[in-house]
């Protein structure tokens, strides 16, 4: 295959990877849209294989390689649970990184390679960036993914002076990069190379391990992020535009996701990556108003009574049910109150569950139809119509403070306005506070209700009871 | 000085309400409007001048309350010598009908007059909360309930008793609008077996949940047209709808008919003929009396009896229960002066509402004026969405949940635009400056790339958020690219390299990079599977 065959081919993958993404815009297109994305790959692999780049020596390297991946991945993919979607990402995210980092060591110590002067310094700073955002991805999504599968504890570690410990980081990074600049051969340059490999899987593991549970759909859309600009990075690199553009497209819908989510918790991107947030209850909750009144404990007979008679119902699912595996019972019960005449639909808040969409995954897995699951802002506005709203496992994206007390750490932040229902039931398996550490109100309103218990366990019962 | 909502007293005779209430006038006193409101405006909805005094409002004469006010709140439209009365350039917010009334739109006009219809909300949403017709529209539901139990000689609901077996009342409901299903849920309270007909199918699951009985017209044409309101529909239908209504006729003892097409005469969907069939003693209530009836016999604004059938054709049903009219009325009134005021520049001196500003952006508040200072901006632009759930599910459902979250659409200040560019200028300048073409054609790429995934992805919708984190996870492995091109890549002659390091950390990137790329892939495709319509 010649340059231009493999250039023109290039252009293509890239035509298709931009449907791809638009194909997302809606469900229906949306299984096509993933259809161009494996039609773009599989161009843009046979066409760097069989290009000028690759001689036929190297055939045996790379088919053994891409069918043991290959294989791992499908496997994969066919055993994970819908429930673990979210480590899985923040897994595959850790790999992206680990082979940017990789290709930019190997491009680093290969002499085919040659650059002199000024394209010299632009190739190595390319390098030295590329290997870092490619470390830090890795780190982070690792860490990510242990706290996500619970191998490590959702609470955000805290170092003291934490700030001024990375920024120090990044000086050191910096200086680092000025000697792997000036270092007269490869031999010379690796030494700074590994010290800001060591340090950006510090930063990495320290960037991630501040952040705490509730904050995670931020992270993984973050690193997300990085993954696309480590790709981009490597482009550079190795003077791929594809690879630059294909990095970009990832990098820009992986920036855009974050932003999404921290404007749905009313909170600065920076704030979310320098951590510590729900670290600090005791201090914020000192001054804000500690709700008053008495929790009204219900039965899970009672619950199905009061479903059984309301015409509206809305159900707010959060992390609680993802955890428990109710999705299938919230089906059920939904189809039961469906065919009794009632009108039920989801509440879907931006950052419930641990990833963004998280919920809309869980609640299709279950065959819940999508057009009966809503986002907050189109369903906020009939909570003082419904009969009934049952909050599944969710906190904090419910919490009347974050509207009425401009003392709570989670003020401005746009929640579902439950409370406006006649009767809220909350499912939960405790008064714990959620993963801000906040105090709820609204488990102490007139018109709320609370049903303690494992919510796969209340919610077989309610279904038991509303069968019967 | 704040701005002086008057509320004159009613003139239209039988009007029995009034514009506002004493809560609505503490509310309207907190949001920073003064109210003045005409001596003796509430006596028939039996609210006292001292009680409005009490709220906050100043009582004035009629004289007055036109004079002072910048904003008048009424019910009814005005008549011509009210439109003499009102402030040249003045805002008033009634009832107009502003098809049916062009002459009181040509005089309000001249007078260079802002007027908001409330007859003329847009039927969205969002603008429920201010939908006086609804709000009027469900009072006439209940009364019309109320009316036919008061002109009928039994009970609603079924009793045995020790004195003998009552059988229950059969209503009939034709037209499930919101006075329809009020009526629907009255009578079925009261303990009358309901059944209901609406040429709208979607309809069918409200009457449901009403405590009512759907019953179905054997034809295929559905009735719904813009705006949640019905159309006309074809004869065929007609004819087999009549003959389900004569066959409902014979049977009910109550028909309550609410059919309404908007701007034209109410369908004659009771014939004489039916009257006649129906037992002696029942009842009709026709809604549509003030369009001229549902019903052939209906006689408007009175009360007939024809066949020993009573046909209640009262125009001024929301009349007869004149305080909750004036109470849901007045609060319609309060939420639309929300929206104005929310538009208006913020007064610094906290002195209260200075000025209504017009926001002809805001959709509620275009569709409601209909002349503005003094220029005729009636009928408005379509609304852009049903408030109902649209006929046709294939066509209309597409279209309301595709939508992302959609790029943001605040301006930013010209100032920070300018800093933008100054930077932007800047960094461009150095980089062309200092950097190699080569270098420079990949920056365009680089750049380019960014924008394009910028604007693709703002479109994808929330629902999606997960499988386009793992779809675009999967492309990120295009950095197998990376990888391929180390493995083998033809050397020049006389270069060596370290070729067994170098194949083997490829050959490892390019193993995760096909975990991901195979996993990523192929775990998007399940889920994707797994999400289907209703």
């Amino acid at each position: 295959m010649s340059a231009n065959l493999a250039t023109v081919s290039y252009i293509g993958a890239t035509i298709l990877f931009i449907l791809s993404l638009g194909g997302l815009s809606h469900p229906e297109t949306s299984r096509r849209g993933n259809f161009y994305g494996m039609a773009g790959m599989a161009i843009a692999v046979l066409a760097t294989v069989f290009g000028p780049r690759v001689t036929p020596s190297g055939y045996a390297w790379i088919i053994i390689a891409l069918v043991v991946g290959g294989s791992i991945g499908l496997y994969a993919a066919k055993k994970v649970k819908m429930t673990e979607m979210p480590e899985l990402v923040a897994l595959m995210h850790s790999f992206v990184g680990l082979a940017a980092a990789l290709v930019g060591f190997a491009s680093y110590v290969d002499p085919a390679l040659h650059f002199e002067g000024i394209e010299k310094i632009i190739h190595e700073v390319e390098i030295y960036i590329g290997i870092l955002i490619g470390v830090v991805t890795f780190a982070g999504s690792l860490i990510a993914f242990g706290k996500l599968n619970g191998k490590i504890g959702g609470k955000p570690l805290l170092l003291p002076a934490r700030h001024w410990l990375n920024l120090a980081m990044l000086l050191l990074v910096v200086w680092y990069g000025r000697e792997f600049i000036n270092a007269k051969d490869i031999s010379e340059g690796m030494t700074p190379l590994i010290i800001m490999t060591i340090i950006s899987i510090l930063f990495g593991f320290h960037m991630v391990m501040a952040i705490g549970g509730a904050d995670m759909p931020v992270v993984v859309s973050m690193l997300n992020s990085y993954s696309g600009w480590a790709a981009s990075a490597t482009g550079f690199m190795l003077n791929n535009d594809l690879l630059i553009v294909t990095g970009a497209l990832v990098g820009s819908s992986g920036a855009i996701l974050s932003y999404i989510m921290c404007k749905a918790m009313n909170r600065h991107f920076i704030s979310v990556i320098a951590g510590g947030f729900g670290a600090a209850p005791a201090a914020a909750s000192g001054a804000a108003a500690q709700p008053e009144g008495e929790v009204t404990p219900l039965s899970s007979a009672e619950t199905a009574e009061l479903l059984r008679e309301a015409k509206s119902v809305v159900i707010v699912p959060g992390y609680g049910m993802a955890v428990a595996q109710a999705q299938h019972t919230v089906n059920e019960i939904v189809q039961t109150l469906r065919a009794k005449g009632a009108n039920v639909r989801f509440a879907i808040h931006p950052v419930a569950g641990r990833m963004p969409g998280h919920m809309n995954v869980l609640l299709a897995e279950a065959k819940v139809p999508y057009d009966i699951v809503l986002e907050m802002d189109e369903i906020n506005e009939d909570f003082p119509d419904t009969d009934v709203v049952m909050v599944i496992g969710a906190n904090d994206i419910v919490n009347p403070g974050a509207e009425d007390d401009p003392s709570s750490p989670i003020a401005g932040m746009p929640v579902l306005q439950v409370w406006k229902a006649q009767t809220s039931i909350v499912m939960k398996r405790s008064m714990a506070s959620g993963y801000a550490g906040v105090d709820n109100p609204l488990f102490y309103k007139e018109n709320n209700r609370m049903l303690f218990g494992d919510a796969k366990k209340m919610l077989d019962e309610v279904l038991v009871a509303l069968k019967a | 000085m704040p701005l002086i909502i008057g509320v004159p007293r009613e003139t239209f005779a039988g009007e029995t309400r009034v514009a506002t209430v004493p809560e609505v006038v503490q509310k309207l006193i907190k949001q920073g409007y003064a109210v003045a409101v005409e001596s003796g405006a509430g006596n028939l909805s039996n609210i006292s001048d001292d009680e409005y005094r009490a709220a906050g409002a100043e009582v004035v004469s009629t004289a007055d309350v036109w004079a002072k006010s910048d904003i008048v709140f009424k019910v009814r439209g005005p008549n011509a010598e009210e439109v003499g009365l009102l402030k040249q350039g003045g805002t008033l917010v009634s009832y107009i009908w502003p098809a049916q009334n062009p002459e009181l739109m040509q005089q309000l006009a001249a007078k260079k007059a802002t007027v908001l219809a409330m007859d003329s909300v847009p039927r969205i949403s969002r603008a429920q909360k201010m939908d006086a017709l609804s709000s009027q529209a469900n009072i006439a539901g209940y009364r019309a309930v109320i009316e036919a139990a008061n002109a009928f000689g039994r009970f609603f609901t079924g009793q045995i008793t020790a004195a003998g077996k009552v059988p229950p009342a059969k209503v009939f409901v034709i037209g499930a609008g919101v006075a329809g299903l009020a009526a629907i849920g009255t009578a079925a309270n009261l303990g009358a077996i309901v059944r209901a007909n609406d040429t709208r199918k979607e309809v069918a699951d409200q009457i449901i949940s009403m405590g009512g009985e759907f019953v179905p017209v054997d034809y295929e044409e559905d009735g719904a047209g813009t705006g949640g309101y019905a159309k006309v529909m074809s004869e065929g239908y007609q004819k087999a709808q009549l003959e389900v209504f004569a066959q409902q006729a014979k049977e009910v003892d109550i028909i309550i008919t609410t059919a309404l097409i908007p701007g034209k005469p109410a369908p004659k969907l009771i014939t004489a003929d039916m009257v006649k069939s129906m037992k002696a003693g029942s009842v009709i209530v026709d809604l549509a009396a003030e369009q001229g009836g549902n019903c052939e016999l209906t006689v408007p604004g009175e009360v007939a009896v024809v066949h020993g059938v009573t046909i209640v054709g009262y125009k001024d049903l929301p009349c007869r229960l004149a305080k909750t009219a004036s109470t849901l009325y007045a609060t319609n009134l309060f939420r639309l002066s929300e929206d104005l005021i929310k538009t208006k520049s913020v007064d610094p001196a906290g002195e209260g509402a200075a000025a209504i500003n017009m926001n002809f952006e805001d959709e509620v508040v275009r569709g409601t004026t209909v002349i503005n200072q003094g220029e005729v901006s009636w009928p408005p632009p379509p609304p852009k969405l049903s408030a109902a759930p649209a006929a046709a599910p294939k066509a209309a459902a597409p279209a309301a949940a595709s939508h992302g979250h959609g790029p943001s659409t605040t301006v930013s200040s010209p100032a920070r635009v300018a800093t933008m560019f100054a930077v932007a200028t800047v960094l461009f300048g150095l980089i062309g400056y200092g950097a190699p073409s080569a270098f420079l054609g990949h920056l365009t790429v680089f750049v380019l790339g960014c924008f394009i995934g910028y604007m693709v992805v703002w479109n994808v919708t929330p629902a999606l958020h997960t499988p386009l984190m793992s779809v675009t996870n999967s492309i990120s492995s295009i950095i197998v690219i990376g990888a391929l091109v180390q493995v083998a890549p033809p050397l020049a002659d006389g270069v060596t390299r370290p070729e067994l390091l170098i194949k083997v950390m490829a050959a490892v990137a390019i193993a995760l990079t096909a975990i991901n790329m195979f996993g990523g892939f192929a775990v998007t495709r399940r889920m994707l599977d797994m999400f289907r319509k209703n």
